[in-house]
């Protein structure tokens, strides 16, 4: 494969995993628990976009079709959209958003340590810029998770729920294809492998801390690589890009 | 660069720091470390510019801001270039600039070594009462920069500018 198309797809990838996520997130503002808690996850969901606008203005860069963030974001159907599972799965109650978050958060930071060693020189500045980010997201999941878990039963019982029905979407983040491999190979993707290794090792502790269990036994749900999503992007997309898809090429 | 090119420059430089960041308007652009250069050739300016946090809202309008600036003040042809790396830092702030902050009521960014899982520093006082028995109540605020304190001492709530 193209090396310059490889790495378009590679983008896209990183690109949807924080638009999706940080779209979902978003869906609590004004619904937050409490005041400071709707704060923090509406500013984590405008870090995410942010980080998911360099990344896609990268990939509409490479694509070198006329092609901007704003058509990746809003013109392509769900078959086309490359993020990870977990990060289109439904908010659920406090407990699966703080899961959802703080797994993919952690899996966000190891992603980008490796890739402040990009060979891809923008590829790097995004990482070094983004990892910033992502560290502080760790941080307040991470504190979240300890509360919950070690809190009343009421929060224990919800958390080790959420954790039960989200684990299984957790392999697919570590996804990888021939396209991902050329790269990976240069230097200039991380190596899903390091990252699992470094995720599943920070994620064991602090789970362990919180007095959860990690489930065994879980069938592993995959598939986004290949563009096949779970049921609920379809309605996220829906709401995502009625807009633009309304009233197209309108600016404001 | 002759010395002529760099009294021209200069100027250029002296209308930005007329540009205050939208949200703190106590401090400007180049107090915050948002302006990386400033190049001049015959009437066209180049302002190359790194973004605070990736999605922080004021960066269009600081872009915008400064675009204006400086075609107010003649210059007609002004191009804004956007870089990410190196990525932007607090520890670029100025002992000035962080004292205009704290003037404003705001905490300047404070960094502490001793703890690792803290990346962002505590405030070093409470900036109305100089008390140093603050406590986090948010780890956000209100802009993506600002984390939420509450002075124990005058009961007083206030951001801190996080290290970044």
């Amino acid at each position: 494969m193209d090396q310059n198309v490889a790495l378009y797809l590679y983008c896209l990838r990183l690109g949807d995993n924080s638009l999706i996520l940080g779209h979902r997130l978003s869906e609590w503002c004004g619904h937050g628990p409490f005041l400071e808690e709707d704060i923090a996850m509406t500013n984590i969901s405008l870090d995410l976009v942010g980080q998911s606008r360099m990344l896609l203005q990268y990939a509409a860069e490479l694509s070198g079709n006329g092609t901007t963030e704003n058509t990746l974001a809003y013109l392509r159907d769900e078959r086309d959209f490359l993020n990870a599972l977990l990060s289109e799965q439904p908010n659920g109650d406090f407990a699966v958003t703080n899961t959802k978050n703080y797994l993919f958060s952690v899996y966000n930071y190891h992603l980008y340590a490796e890739l402040s060693n990009s060979k891809d020189e923008k590829l790097k500045a995004i990482a070094e810029k983004s990892i910033k980010e992502v560290a502080y997201h760790v941080r307040h999941c991470g504190k979240w998770m300890l509360r919950l878990g070690k809190g009343t039963e009421e929060s224990h019982k919800r958390l080790q729920e959420a954790v039960n029905d989200i684990w299984m979407f957790t392999e697919d983040l570590f996804e990888s294809d021939e396209s991902t491999a050329s790269l990976i190979e240069q230097g200039i993707a991380a190596n899903p492998e390091t990252v699992r290794h470094n995720w599943l090792s920070d994620v064991t502790d602090q789970l362990k801390e919180a007095t959860i269990e990690i489930p065994t036994n879980t069938w592993m749900m995959k598939g986004s690589l290949q563009g096949k999503h779970s049921e609920h992007l379809g309605y996220l997309l829906a709401e995502m890009q009625t807009i633009p898809r309304t009233f197209p090429n309108s600016e404001w | 660069m002759t010395k002529a090119q760099i009294s021209k420059t200069q100027k250029i430089f002296d209308l930005l720091s007329e540009v205050k960041d939208p949200e703190i308007p106590v401090i400007n652009v180049i107090e915050m470390g948002i302006v990386k250069d400033v190049t001049l050739t015959d009437s066209k300016v180049s302002v190359t510019i790194t973004p605070t946090y990736s999605g922080c809202p004021a960066m269009n309008m600081i872009a915008t801001d400064i675009k204006l600036k400086l075609q107010d003040n003649g210059y007609t042809e002004v191009k804004i270039i956007e870089v990410l790396s190196p990525a932007w830092t607090t520890d670029l702030m100025t002992e000035e600039a962080k004292a205009k902050l704290k003037a404003y009521g705001i905490a300047p960014p404070n960094r502490t070594s001793s703890d690792k899982s803290n990346p962002v520093g505590i405030p070093k006082e409470c900036p109305n009462c100089a008390s140093s028995n603050t406590k986090l109540k948010s780890h956000f605020g209100s802009t993506p920069c600002k984390a939420l304190y509450v002075c124990e001492d005058c009961l007083e709530p206030f951001d801190y500018f996080k290290c970044h």
